[in-house]
């Protein structure tokens, strides 16, 4: 009862590996990802249970690191219709939510929105009475027409009260339907907050199809007594049935796992890493062995959020990406035969250029494939061209490396990803360029030996409450958050506190943000 | 002239690079003009020469913590229940509003207050950019009284102030602020046509909307949007490179800062380095100054052209360096005594900019 199972979708490929209990690799296999995201999954988890020949009974946990939520919005396909509830009148009338969403996706979530007496000042007093009775009303009005609400009230990262018993209304007149609070999902800045709610609540239907699927494969391979674990968006997995209700930290895994993958794969904390994969490459930064996080909005969709994502830089120069020559410019990408290079690509007998072609015939990479032929990729290859292609790509990944830095030293750059090879062992900008061994599963192997935990987000007004119980206040939600989540009691460590001051404010208001992570309890 | 959804996108995108680096995010006002078109309400730009002298000109904007400002968003009231205080106040009808700054968060607000009030809007500003502080303002150098001046929240509590000069005007409201929650809406500065006419920059609002229109069309058409944007506002570039070091502290409420910014292409092997508060204040090529606030110094990204806050400025960054000349106005002895370069503390002489770039770099 030792094993993990890590997968993680990549827009090419979905890899799943196998750790032991030292997180040393067991086994790792890969399939192309399935259009319908799910079906991939289950290949892969299927192909990795029955090729390592592992005893089922012995996995203890399976991590799965997906798309289907990033997938489910950009595509507004499978979303739930969202009543979406906004507490604060008199305050906030002069824009209703939604009001920026491109016009597609706001349909497909219902457009069905609605404002409440209610809220709070940044001091925590009332703005007013929540009104109850309106509320009930609205129940009413949305019963039948609705798969999920999302509740956000103003200052409820202040005062999330009139959050909680909103949703003890919702809950009392609609029954069991999935309820976002806003003050769960993200902080200051309402509109963001709420849209990262509604988008949470749209996602819950497709986050919770997912889970039962693969809950039914697991039953099915006889991986019973195996946990299911949904990696996120700060590097850290969560219980499925904590995924079902924050569905939104899902969608930007993919770049996460890779970066955590890198850091287990070489044990270094402080690095740049780059992920090199079909059709993009995602470049990170791993502070203190977790990926540094975006400080900006965060559009996903083409709506506005602020809830945490990891800072990635990516740009279209990957494995697959095409080069070509237009109007005597040699161009590489953005396009992308994606996992058909191994059918297009020049080495593999097709007819289309990719960067792989060229760093095959440039020599400074082979592949163990038998079906990939380098002397192919050579012969048609003019060496003119692929020079400066390659050119190109360096240039490319560096130019990303240098956006990601915060200082201009020099710093290790960990290459991970299935087109990492195709990279030169230096690179501008790098003290060293370190390419573990299993960089190619680093994303499977990123999830599989993910620990978990929480963060917490918080404003306090300090004028009724001194700044260490303020502090100690957080430290204790973030550490409960991160046990709720999954992790072990005993091995919850607080790894980030940050203060934010709210200059112009009286009585000292402060946000604070404290992060928990923990190893998961099996 | 009447704005519609796109002319309200475009005009926000101006008003953020107007902004010189600070003023806050155009981005509450656009959507608080979106909700009113889409009701049917109309904005209506008129001209400072259309205006009739006797007209009462109220100009509007918001106050308080931007944090504040994207929580407790307003209910849309607040503005024009501090226009009625005015108006019953002196006996006449809001013949327009005005926004006081032409770049930043309080530029695009008087937009909606215009749109829901159904008065016009005036096509001017009192900065022809982003300021700091009430009073640094083409209204108050040239004497229009910040009294009487009306504050109004949300729950729709109001109040008149008869303040004896700007400075009790500031104390006062800045308290009141506070009880209203960290955020109020105010009236302030109330003009005849006749002083508008001193005191307004003109056509502001309509270069906002002629900027974001060139840096939107020119992406559509996949043309540089930087030479565009340098075409159509009569600026000057600066510098083109890559931040090399952000430095930041806080003082005395104020963040002051330095951006050092490395050549590129044709500025290879020079340096150029920023020196800004809460916008960018002064610029300095290799030792020598190319411009100086009140002209507008403008960091946008070199690839987009969109324009990057002092807040957001970081390593790595590609950005380009335009600089706007500012409004006559402000060039007087009297301006310069407001927002001049002595005035944010450094000890340099203003120089037009468009002496110091084509002089070579007059010190």
């Amino acid at each position: 009862m030792s094993l993990r199972i890590g997968i993680d979708v990549g827009s090419t490929h979905t890899d799943a590996v196998i750790v032991d209990k030292d997180n040393r690799l067991i086994a790792a296999t890969k399939v192309v990802t399935s259009p319908d995201v799910t079906s991939g999954v289950l290949e892969a988890l299927t192909k990795i249970v029955k090729e390592s020949g592992v005893d089922p009974s012995e996995v203890a946990a399976a991590m799965f690191g997906t798309t289907h939520c990033l997938n489910a919005i950009l595509q507004r396909k499978d979303l739930a219709r969202v009543a979406v509830i906004r507490i604060g009148l008199p305050a906030t009338a002069a824009v209703e939510p939604m009001v920026d969403w491109p016009p597609d996706l706001r349909r497909a979530v219902g457009d069905l929105k609605f404002l409440v007496e209610g809220g709070h000042e940044y001091t925590g007093e009332e703005i007013s009475p929540l009104n109850e009775a309106r509320l009930r009303e609205i129940c009413r009005e949305v019963k039948g027409k609705v798969e999920a609400v999302a509740i956000t009230s103003v200052f409820s990262p202040v005062n999330p009260d009139h959050e909680v018993r909103a949703a003890e209304i919702v809950r009392e007149e609609l029954g069991e339907i999935p309820v976002t609070m806003s003050s769960e999902i993200s902080t200051l800045g309402l509109l963001e907050r709420e849209n990262s709610a509604i988008l949470n609540a749209a996602v819950t239907f497709v986050a919770n199809r997912a889970i039962q699927a693969f809950l039914e494969v697991m039953r099915s391979l006889g991986l019973e007594k195996a946990k299911l674990y949904l990696t996120q968006n700060d590097g850290t997995v969560m219980e499925a049935k904590h995924a079902a209700k924050y569905p939104i930290f899902t969608v930007a895994t993919g770049a996460t796992n890779s970066l955590r993958g890198a850091q287990m794969l070489t044990g270094i904390k402080d690095a740049i890493v780059v992920d090199v994969g079909g059709c993009t490459t995602n470049v990170g930064m791993l502070v203190k062995g977790f990926p540094r996080e975006s400080t900006i909005h965060v559009e996903i969709g083409g709506v506005r959020t602020n809830f945490r994502m990891p800072d990635i830089f990516s740009i279209g120069i990957a494995g697959g990406s095409i080069v070509r020559v237009d109007d005597g410019r040699v161009c590489v990408g953005p396009e992308s035969v994606g996992h058909e290079l191994v059918k297009c690509g020049l080495a593999w007998g097709g007819n289309v250029v990719t960067a792989t072609d060229v760093a095959l015939a440039l020599g400074v990479m082979s592949i163990e494939d038998p079906n990939c032929k380098p002397e192919l990729a050579r012969r048609q290859l003019d060496p003119e061209l692929a020079r400066k292609a390659y050119e190109i790509i360096v240039e490319g990944v560096e130019y990303a490396i240098d956006r990601v830095k915060t200082r201009p030293e020099p710093m290790p750059v960990i290459l991970v990803g299935g087109g990492s090879l195709m990279l030169p062992t230096r690179l501008r900008g790098a003290s060293k360029v370190i390419r573990p061994e299993h960089a190619q599963s680093a994303n499977a192997i990123g999830a599989a030996t993910a620990k978990t935990g929480a963060q917490i987000d918080k404003a306090y007004s300090l004028e009724h409450l001194s700044r260490e119980k303020a502090l100690e206040d957080a430290k204790i939600s973030a550490v409960a958050k991160a046990v709720e989540a999954g992790a072990d009691p005993n091995t919850v460590e607080i790894v980030e506190i940050e203060e934010i001051a709210m200059p112009y404010l009286p009585g000292n208001a402060v946000r604070i943000r404290v992060k928990a992570v923990g190893e998961i309890k099996l | 002239m009447e704005l519609n959804e796109q002319d309200v996108e475009d005009v926000a995108v101006g008003a953020a690079i107007l902004g010189s680096g600070g003023g806050g995010d155009p981005y509450l006002g656009k959507l608080m003009c979106l909700q009113a078109l889409r009701r049917g309400k109309r904005i209506r730009l008129v001209d400072l020469e259309e205006v009739p002298e006797d007209a009462f000109i109220v100009p509007t904007a918001g106050m308080g913590t931007p944090i504040v400002l994207v929580e407790k968003l307003p209910n849309g009231s607040e503005p024009l229940n501090a226009l009625r205080i005015l108006e019953a106040y002196v006996g006449k009808k809001a013949y327009a509003t005005i926004p006081i700054e032409a770049g930043g968060v309080n530029s695009t607000i008087p937009l909606a207050v215009g749109a829901l009030a159904d008065i016009p809007i005036i096509d001017g500003d009192g900065m022809g950019r982003a300021f700091p502080e009430l009073q640094m303002t083409t209204f108050f150098t040239h004497g229009v009284a910040v009294s009487p001046m009306s504050m109004a929240d949300e729950k729709g509590n109001s109040l008149l102030i008869s303040a004896l000069d700007g400075y009790w005007a500031e104390k006062i409201a800045r308290v009141v602020t506070i009880k209203f929650g960290g955020i109020a809406w105010v009236a302030i500065y109330t003009m005849t046509g006749r002083q508008a006419r001193e005191a307004v920059i003109p056509r502001t609002v309509s270069l906002a909307l002629k900027l974001g229109r060139a840096v939107r069309e020119a992406r559509e058409m996949g043309r540089s949007p930087l030479d565009h944007l340098l075409h159509v506002s009569g600026g000057f570039e600066l510098f083109t490179g890559k931040i090399v070091d952000v430095a930041r502290r806080i003082a005395g409420g104020f963040t002051r800062g330095e951006a050092k910014i490395e050549g590129l292409d044709s500025y290879r092997n020079e340096t150029l380095t920023i020196q800004f508060q809460n916008e960018n204040l002064v610029a300095v090529k290799d030792g020598e100054i190319v411009a100086s606030v009140p002209d507008l110094i403008i960091v946008l990204d070199v690839e987009t052209a969109q324009p990057i806050t002092t807040e957001r400025l970081r390593y790595g960054q590609r950005v380009a360096v335009i600089g706007m000349p500012c409004h006559e106005k402000w060039r007087t002895p009297e301006g310069l005594k407001v927002v001049g370069p002595r005035y944010f503390g450094y000890d340099v002489e203003y120089v037009p900019i468009e002496r110091r770039v084509k002089g070579g770099g007059l010190k």
